[in-house]
């Protein structure tokens, strides 16, 4: 009876609901793995370079501040404020976008939300995904569509990296010999229309990178975390051993 | 040294005049004799208190930096995360500390269930038991919006749009509560009141009435034998051991085992996968963007899934037939005209209600009658005996049959409701409500085993 219960109570389903509807990626059958190395911090410089050249001109990350990035990042404030600082803000500040929210919608018709915490909010795999999967689709308004989130509102920015995509077309001839609309995307693949400045596995390092990056945007504490959580456990297992013993001690003359 | 010990014992004495200090001690620590049998289920009194100290302790830091605004309460979580010293750990031992309050407690009042603890003559510590578990479930519930991301809100408004469902005083009672016709800033700052000083201020006094009413009884044990029936001669408990040292250094071994598992959550996996923090808390509310599924937490979806499964087919197909059943059965077996009687206008009236309440309501009466079952069970079970030790079959297989509905309640709570999933939830429901309905039968017909005199132990 008793095993029972607890085998009951032990089945609590925990696994399956692992980041439910945040794996999802569009039109994708699933997001691409994507390796998370907090500790490698060349890589993350990588991403916070790409990160304040591309994407804060629209993106806010404006819960981090410059300094703190710096710190952790092993970036020296000089160097940050000639680099990585375009906004004209001080070191202390928050990361804010430069672009006003009504020119953003004037522009984009979305305004372009705030990344800080968008890894944890989506995933650091749909990120990366998405970030490598834009392709050329003329009838949308900026010329671009993305096979992770349809019809989204932001061009390709790295379109000069990567080079241009399109939807891979159906080598064999389409069915009923009905032509297949170009744009659309026929199957989950893109393939290269034109060629950019780097090679695929260029390019999906740097996107690594800049996931990577993003990450730790989401949560600059991990950093230390995981560090401080070992601490805790071993102090925890040696004073567990402690009590355990103190409490055989006095437990000795209970019959 | 016998100066030190002859000036602490004066200062002792001086105080004792003064003040209950030594009697306090001696009556409900080190001459307060619990069962010397205790076994794993009872860690999780001691373990509730813990949690609740560090809750205290934690919110009282994040207070000091939290801002209560619509405009301002999302930064400034994050503002905690980054800025503040040791902030994400306050936050994480605060978050993590909410879910396990719940698991700690689920745990305490399985342990009731196993060794009858809420029987004669501990009925009024269950009930107030009970009523400290709706208090958590409020200050749960408050807290969550707090933090303002997008799950908070939209959580928000549809738990509270639930009042709406009353017959005339609903949509005034829901806008009462919100103070404003949605969740909005109004609704922020009286949760934030409420949450962090009027239910705390609530939970203590129910908590500190909990350890009284438990030490005027004194425990139950896995045996459910009262150990106050066998005394030597000065009146202690042969069965009984002085609550100080034994278990004092007993609890601080288990308080230490459950740190570890609190450490391992709160440092490395403080979301737990979405199921601690959800990844639509991780934006900030958004009147516009609603969650693709608006679900509580895991520690109240075991009632949401009761609310969900109460559909209009329900209503029909499965509690009709429920209540006529049951009032059958009343009258069948209670020969009491007067109670036939009522029994029968009882159920004559739910059934009119049926036909021509809306189920919506219906939902809303089940998730309240699923938390106020629990304050009849003390008079539900007619057992002759408590332990789960030494009852027959029958409650053996109604309580793994209520523990496995209650688990898959839970789980279905935190998937969308379709075909096959809102069948179980349904099936579930009616488990969870026969376990109570049908408790003074299966507990009076079930075969139990004789009750030793003294306390197994070893
Ligand atoms: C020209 C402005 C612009 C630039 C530059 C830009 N984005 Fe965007 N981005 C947008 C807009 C606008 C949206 C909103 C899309 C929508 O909702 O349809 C968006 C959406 C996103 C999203 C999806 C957010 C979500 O969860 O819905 C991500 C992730 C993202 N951008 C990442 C980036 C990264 C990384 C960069 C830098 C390489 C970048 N963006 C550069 C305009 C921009
Ligand atoms: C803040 C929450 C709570 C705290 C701090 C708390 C504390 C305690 C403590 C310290 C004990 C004695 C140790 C033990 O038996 O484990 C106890 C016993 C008990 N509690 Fe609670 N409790 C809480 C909530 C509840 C709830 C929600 C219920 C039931 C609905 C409940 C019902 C009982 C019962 C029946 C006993 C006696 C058990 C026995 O003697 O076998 N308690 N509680």
């Amino acid at each position: 009876m008793r095993t029972l219960l607890l085998l009951v109570l032990m089945g609590l389903p925990l696994g399956g609901h692992a980041a439910e509807g945040h794996n999802e990626c569009g039109q994708l059958a699933k997001c691409d793995p994507v390796k998370i190395d907090l500790r490698d911090q060349p890589s993350l410089q990588r991403g916070a370079r790409t990160f304040v050249n591309y994407c804060l001109p629209c993106h806010g990350a404006s819960y981090m501040r410059y300094n703190r990035m710096g710190q952790d990042l092993g970036i020296p404030e000089d160097l940050l404020k000639e680099d990585m600082i375009f906004t004209g803000d001080k070191v202390g500040d928050l990361m804010k976008t430069a672009m006003r929210k009504e020119d953003a919608k004037e522009w984009l018709k979305t305004a372009p939300p705030d990344l800080t915490l968008v890894t944890r909010w989506r995933s650091p795999e749909w990120v990366y995904t998405y970030l490598r999967n834009f392709y050329r689709d003329d009838k949308s308004a900026s010329g671009w569509n993305n096979l992770v989130f349809p019809n989204v509102a932001m061009p390709h920015v790295l379109y000069e990296w990567q080079g241009e995509l399109r939807p891979a077309q159906p080598t064999a001839q389409a069915q009923d010999g009905k032509p297949v609309e170009k744009t659309a995307p026929t199957s989950e693949r893109l393939e290269v229309a034109k060629p950019g400045a780097k090679t695929a596995a260029e390019f999906d390092r740097d996107m690594r990178d800049l996931t990577n990056f993003l990450v730790y945007l989401g949560e600059p504490a991990k950093l230390d975390r995981y560090r401080i959580g070992v601490y805790v456990l071993i102090f925890l297992a040696v004073f567990l051993v402690f009590a355990y013993l103190l409490k055989k001690e006095y437990w000795k003359d209970v019959h | 040294m016998n100066t030190k010990a002859g000036a602490w014992r004066r200062l002792l004495g001086w105080v004792d005049d003064r003040y209950p200090l030594s009697e306090t001690w001696e009556a409900h620590l080190s001459k307060y004799y619990a069962p010397k049998n205790f076994n794993f289920w009872y860690y999780f009194g001691s373990l509730a208190l813990v949690v609740l100290v560090l809750q205290i302790l934690t919110g009282i830091f994040l207070t000091m930096h939290y801002k209560p605004d619509t405009g301002l309460a999302f930064a400034s979580v994050e503002y905690i995360m980054r800025d503040v010293d040791w902030g994400w750990l306050i936050r994480y031992l605060h978050s993590t500390g909410a879910s396990l309050f719940f698991v700690v407690v689920y745990l305490h009042m399985f342990r009731a269930f196993l060794y009858g603890s809420h029987r004669n003559p501990r009925e009024l510590l269950w009930i107030i038991g009970v009523v400290i578990f709706i208090a958590l479930m409020a200050e749960a519930f408050m807290g969550y919006l707090l933090p303002w991301g997008n799950m908070s809100y939209w959580g928000a408004q549809v738990i509270i749009s639930l009042f709406d469902a009353i017959p005339v005083v609903g949509p005034g009672l829901a806008e009462w509560i919100r103070g404003d016709f949605v969740v909005a800033d109004a609704t922020l700052n009286r949760f934030f009141a409420l949450h962090v000083v009027a239910v705390p201020l609530v939970l203590i006094m129910l908590v500190f009435i909990h350890i009284v009413a438990l030490h005027k009884v004194g425990s139950n044990n896995p045996d459910g034998i009262e150990i106050k029936k066998k005394k030597d001669a000065r009146g202690i408990p042969l069965d009984g051991i002085p609550f100080h040292p034994y278990y004092t250094v007993k609890d601080i071994v288990g308080t230490t085992v459950f740190l570890i598992v609190f450490t391992v959550i709160a440092f490395f996996i403080p979301e737990l996968w979405g199921w601690f923090l959800e990844h639509d808390n991780f934006i900030p509310a958004n009147i516009l963007q609603t969650p693709q599924e608006i679900k509580p937490l895991w520690y109240f979806t075991p009632f949401y899934s009761i609310l969900r499964a109460t559909t209009s087919d329900m209503v029909a197909w499965g509690l009709t037939p429920l209540v006529i059943v049951m009032a059958a059965l009343i009258i069948f077996s209670v020969k009491r005209a007067r109670t036939r009687l009522v029994t029968s206008a009882i159920a004559a009236l739910l059934l009119i209600g049926f036909y021509f309440i809306e189920a919506k309501v219906w939902g809303v009466v089940l998730m309240g009658l699923a938390l106020g079952a629990f304050f009849l069970v003390p008079w539900l079970d007619r057992s002759p005996v408590k332990s789960i030790r030494y009852r027959g079959w029958m409650y053996k297989t109604a309580l793994t049959f209520f523990t496995i509905a209650f688990i898959v309640l839970g789980y279905l709570g935190t998937k969308p409701p379709s075909g096959l999933y809102s069948l179980l939830a349904k099936i579930g429901l009616v488990i969870y409500f026969l376990f109570f309905l049908l408790m003074p039968w299966y507990t009076t017909f079930d075969k139990t085993k004789p009750v030793p005199e003294r306390v197994t132990w070893k």
